[in-house]
């Protein structure tokens, strides 16, 4: 009854704020119900046993990625309403309507009638319950959280994919400076005069 | 009646099929370069949802690691994606989707 209860509250919130995120006409707004997403999606986390990923999900993405959005939002002045109402595009919505309305029906469809009936697979990598004897910190024999667990394999059998990540953290990095460099000459305005060009 | 109903992995995965669908719609329909970076956060969401759902089904950390990866490649996503969307609106103020037509040949 608690997990149903704590399982509505997650969904509500998750789907409230993907809404709120489709829906809002400011930037603003958007970026905060997309912090009402994320928290909600910890929860679940919290709920599937996940603690270490929701602690992680709160401190990264609300933390610092929503808050990068609403930086750049703040230092771009873009925090206009935008006006929904236009369709810049003729028949784009009704497309969208339809492509999602036949993702979601073809996801739901796969999850409902294939079931999940593939319990007696033997686990590629570990279990998540495994219980660790002889740790490098002395024997223990109470079960492994989930900590231990993700970091002896983040370590162990993931260590070339852990690396990988590394790079790619320090290629956005110097990407992200090399793009956001002011050009020392004046800027050469780009070219005007394409049929949506938006009033300044 | 309710006392006997627990949320199987089903109901996740279905919630975040859900999800899922929605960022993508709001990817299709909106305009503002940063509302449709957030749509794109909801997708990866989403499936990291089923990500954990299924890894605790299957009672296999893979699940949890593969959410792990995606956070750092979302987190690198973003940082590069917000430099782009700051170097474009800095020459022309109030760009949308749209004007980014002018990238091609």
């Amino acid at each position: 009854m608690q997990a149903t209860i704590v399982f509505a509250v997650a969904a509500v919130l998750i789907v409230g704020g993907a809404v709120g995120v489709i829906f809002s006409r400011n930037p603003v707004h958007a970026a905060l119900f997309l912090v009402q997403t994320l928290f909600g999606v910890a929860i679940t986390f919290i709920d599937l046993d996940a603690n270490f990923l929701a602690a992680v999900q709160v401190i990264v993405y609300a933390g610092a990625i929503v808050i990068l959005f609403l930086f750049v939002i703040m230092l771009l002045g873009v925090d206009k309403a935008e006006d929904l109402d236009v369709e810049p595009i003729a028949g784009q919505r009704p497309i969208a309507v339809v492509a999602a309305a036949g993702t979601l029906a073809l996801l739901l469809s796969v999850i409902l009638s294939v079931g999940l009936d593939f319990t007696g697979g033997a686990s590629s990598t570990g279990a998540l319950n495994e219980v660790r004897r002889s740790t490098p910190f002395g024997s223990t024999a109470e079960p492994a959280t989930d900590i231990r667990v993700l970091g002896t394999h983040l370590f162990t059998d993931y260590v070339f994919a852990f690396e990988i990540t590394a790079i790619l953290l320090t290629i956005a990095v110097v990407g992200a400076v090399l793009l956001a460099r002011r050009p020392s000459g004046p800027l050469e305005p780009l070219p005007e005069g394409d049929p949506l060009e938006v009033a300044p | 009646m309710l006392a006997d109903v627990h949320p199987t992995t089903e109901w996740y995965l279905v919630l975040s099929a859900v999800v899922f669908c929605l960022g993508a719609f709001g990817l299709l329909v909106r305009r503002n370069p940063l509302v449709m970076f957030m749509c794109v956060e909801l997708m990866l969401n989403a499936v990291n949802v089923t990500f954990v759902a299924l890894g605790k089904e299957l009672n296999d950390v893979g699940g949890q690691l593969a959410v792990f990866f995606v956070l750092v490649v979302a987190a690198a996503e973003v940082v590069v994606g917000l430099a782009i969307i700051v170097t474009i609106i800095r020459r022309r103020p109030g760009s949308d989707a749209d004007d980014v037509s002018v990238l091609k040949g």
